[in-house]
């Protein structure tokens, strides 16, 4: 290190705060867009870092660790962050510099928080964010006496504005010339976590500096209390909440749609074009039905989910900004705790009614494991997009048209009925999880600041938009499309013989495996060919409609055949079968992609086995009873 | 749980001790002490400390603003300038002095 002159040196500068302070918002701010985020190794936490110049043309490396109340790690974000500032963290230099990021609106708690970070030694910077908001409500600061009362330099920063950073980017080139390499400065003591007096004494200490240095506002926020009293309102909270859920389902399903046929059209020319390219028949058939069928299909069946992931997360990431997040987590959290999941699980369910995908990304919100891990195991429960093409294909073939108690569609009741049947089985088993998984766990206790609220800023949510769409891009073109290649081998290979009559897929592993679970599946009502189509529907949902257009020679099911398709069914299935096949996909794991996510979001192949396994059974279980019901009242 | 607990006061104050988790909304008070309950959910010195990290120490003025709809759980704490939200069975850990 000494060889290096003090510019060539690198500084490495981790950003601590509380949630909610800001934190995230300035780290955009210095970094813009030159960020990675990638996972620290062996858990799911995500590891921000980016890269920033200071005015002296230094380069600093910026972490952004996780937010927390204190070092005392309880969640797997909290233990990274203080693994990190310990110098603890795997693969991860210590860094030379501690930047605790205080609201100044609302310091109180994040004065402690640097009096604990104060005790670990390790040299620190406090910058006071969100310092306009403070001045605007003629919150007074002491900058000064509060750096002389805490031993530590401050500095006054503004995230959301230009030029909001200088003086916090001056200062990190002032202290980064005198400040020696992390490893010198390393503390010698050992650090241990505070018990309940010390943490007692530090919050004491914090009022006693906060009462010395800071001035009660002369205009308090009122904007907060008065939009609370409305949606924090018992009764009106929750009707507020019902409504922007409902504008987020419209969003969700009639802002997709445009584009959504943009990338299905796009892939379907691609296919074209690959096919005008390959022969048909031969070893370059083969190419040809890998290119098209497995690699252009594969991809494209999950890409056309992008714009509802998209449009999901653009809600989500502006009502997280606003505040209303907490607050939506505050009004559900006794509905939710009735099924033992935790108020904060709510959107992540909410999300996995466009895909699953989304949802399970989102349960990082949850901190407690437990409590993450049970909203992962039954957000593939609630009814995903993917399952509408097959719905819509067996009521249409099989429930006639007509309305019940004068008013109400029986098609629009039967769809009704399997959404229903899918909340209320992921609410039933997330239950049951409890009580079989975790019986000894008690429940994690329900506590969360409810932040005041804040005008959502475009930069912020485009950044957390752009990174949601990189990482689930990242998730097509991996894990994603080697599930896609194994689904497309099974159900290609081996190649039809010369002059055969069937359709390819006949011939081929699925039919196969098809006919060789027929058995097993024949109590259920399921003939071969449904058998082999929930083979390539491993790849999406709705793939096993186009399979079972292939496999009753109904060509390709596109649009305009599904009907077609619906009076194929309707003369080849019974109703119990049909029936049983609604049941199926209501519980059926089948998704290769979300079982992916779960793999990564777990980090362990138990919780996907644990999963399937238990969405299998349900499914069969399911699809049994309403076939042997069906059947003995006539209508198998 | 949520029982009014008879203490001796030190303050010329006559109004009783109560625990946060029974006290109605618009409840306004100062912070007594924490008493985690032995059977609770939490080991004892847990429960205390998430709630020292939360702000609630001993003089921290409190006032329920909000409470749910159902069993009027959860509630929403305004504690020295923070609003925290908790369920009323941890709110049950923190005795508080009412204040007019």
């Amino acid at each position: 290190m000494n060889d290096l002159s003090p510019c060539q040196r690198e500084l490495r500068v981790a950003l601590v705060g509380n949630p909610n302070s800001g934190k995230t918002a300035l780290f955009n701010a210095l970094t813009g867009s030159r960020q990675r985020v990638a996972n620290y190794p062996g858990v799911t936490v995500e590891r921000k870092e980016g890269a920033v110049v200071t005015p002296s043309g230094r380069r600093v490396r910026l972490l952004d660790l996780p937010g927390t109340y204190s070092l005392r790690a309880r969640s797997p974000d909290e233990a990274v962050t203080r693994d990190v500032v310990l110098g603890h963290q795997a693969g991860e230099a210590m860094p030379d510099l501690l930047v605790c990021v205080l609201d100044a609106t609302n310091p109180r708690l994040a004065l402690r928080l640097v009096l604990e970070l104060k005790r670990t030694g390790r040299p620190l910077l406090l910058a006071l964010n969100m310092f306009d908001i403070a001045r605007h409500r003629g919150l007074e600061i002491d900058l000064d006496r509060l750096s002389a009362e805490l031993g530590v330099p401050v500095v006054p920063s503004v995230a959301v504005r230009r030029g909001g950073t200088k003086a916090l980017l001056a200062r990190l080139d002032a202290l980064a010339a005198a400040a020696p390499p992390a490893e010198a400065a390393a503390p010698t003591h050992s650090w241990s976590p505070p018990d309940a007096a010390e943490l007692r004494a530090m919050q004491r200490e914090a009022d006693r500096i906060l009462a010395a240095t800071v001035r009660e506002p002369q205009r308090p926020d009122t904007l907060t209390s008065r939009l609370d009293t409305v949606l924090l309102h018992p009764v009106a909270g929750l009707l507020i909440l019902l409504a922007v859920l409902f504008l987020m389902f419209q969003a969700v399903f009639s802002w997709a749609q445009p584009p959504m046929e943009l990338i299905e059209g796009a892939f379907d020319a691609l296919g074209d074009a690959m096919d005008a390219l390959l022969p048909a028949t031969g070893a370059l058939g083969l190419l040809r039905s890998f290119l098209h069928d497995g690699l252009i299909s594969g991809v494209g069946s999950v890409l056309v989910f992008l714009p509802q992931i998209l449009i999901l997360f653009l809600f989500i990431l502006l009502l997280e900004d606003f505040g209303y997040m907490a607050r939506a987590a505050f009004l559900m959290d006794r509905i939710m705790g009735g099924a033992g999941l935790h108020g904060r699980a709510f959107i992540p369910l909410l999300s996995s009614f466009a895909c699953a995908i989304p949802g399970i990304m989102a349960t990082r919100v949850i901190d407690s494991r437990r409590d993450r891990l049970a909203t992962i195991l039954v957000a593939p429960l609630m009814t995903c997009s993917a399952r509408i093409p097959v719905y819509t294909l067996i009521i249409g073939a099989f429930i006639p048209d007509r309305k019940v108690w004068g008013w109400v569609g029986l098609q629009g009741l039967v769809m009704f009925g399997l959404y229903a049947a899918g909340i209320a089985s992921a609410l039933g088993m997330s239950f049951v999880f409890k009580r079989l998984l975790w019986r000894r766990t008690p429940t994690e206790p329900f506590m969360l600041e409810l932040p005041d609220y804040k005008l959502p800023r475009a930069r912020n949510i485009l950044l957390g938009l752009w990174q949601r769409a990189k990482a689930f891009l990242r998730r097509a073109g991996t894990i994603i499309l080697a599930m896609m290649m194994v689904v497309w081998f099974l159900s290609s290979v081996p190649r039809p013989p010369e002059g055969a009559t069937q359709p390819a897929i006949d011939y081929s592993f699925a039919a196969m495996i098809g006919r060789a679970v027929e058995p097993v599946l024949a109590p259920v009502g399921f003939n071969w060919e449904i058998s082999m189509a929930l083979i390539p529907g491993m790849a999406a949902r709705e793939v096993a409609v186009a399979s079972l257009g292939t496999v009753y020679a109904v060509g390709n099911a596109g649009e305009e055949d599904r009907t077609e398709l619906g009076q194929a069914l309707a003369g080849k299935w019974s109703l119990a079968t049909a029936l049983a096949f609604l049941v199926w996909y209501i519980f059926a794991p089948q998704c290769v992609a979300t079982l992916g996510v779960i793999r990564r979001e777990t980090g362990s192949r138990a919780w996907v086995l644990l999963t399937f396994g238990y969405m299998l059974a349900l499914a069969y279980l399911g699809a049994f009873v309403t076939f042997q019901t069906a059947s003995a009242l006539g209508a198998g | 749980m949520s029982a009014t607990i008879e203490l001796p006061l030190a303050s010329a104050t006559t109004l009783p001790v109560r625990d946060l988790g029974a006290a109605p909304l618009g409840f306004r008070g100062r912070i007594r002490g924490i008493r985690a309950p032995a059977n609770g959910v939490l080991p004892v010195a847990e429960l205390e400390r998430r709630l020292l990290e939360l702000g609630f120490v001993e003089g921290a003025r409190v006032e329920i603003l909000h409470q749910g709809l159902f069993g009027r759980d959860p509630i929403a704490v305004r504690v020295d300038g923070a609003t925290i939200a908790l369920r009323r069975r941890e709110a049950g850990a923190i005795l508080v002095d009412a204040l007019d």
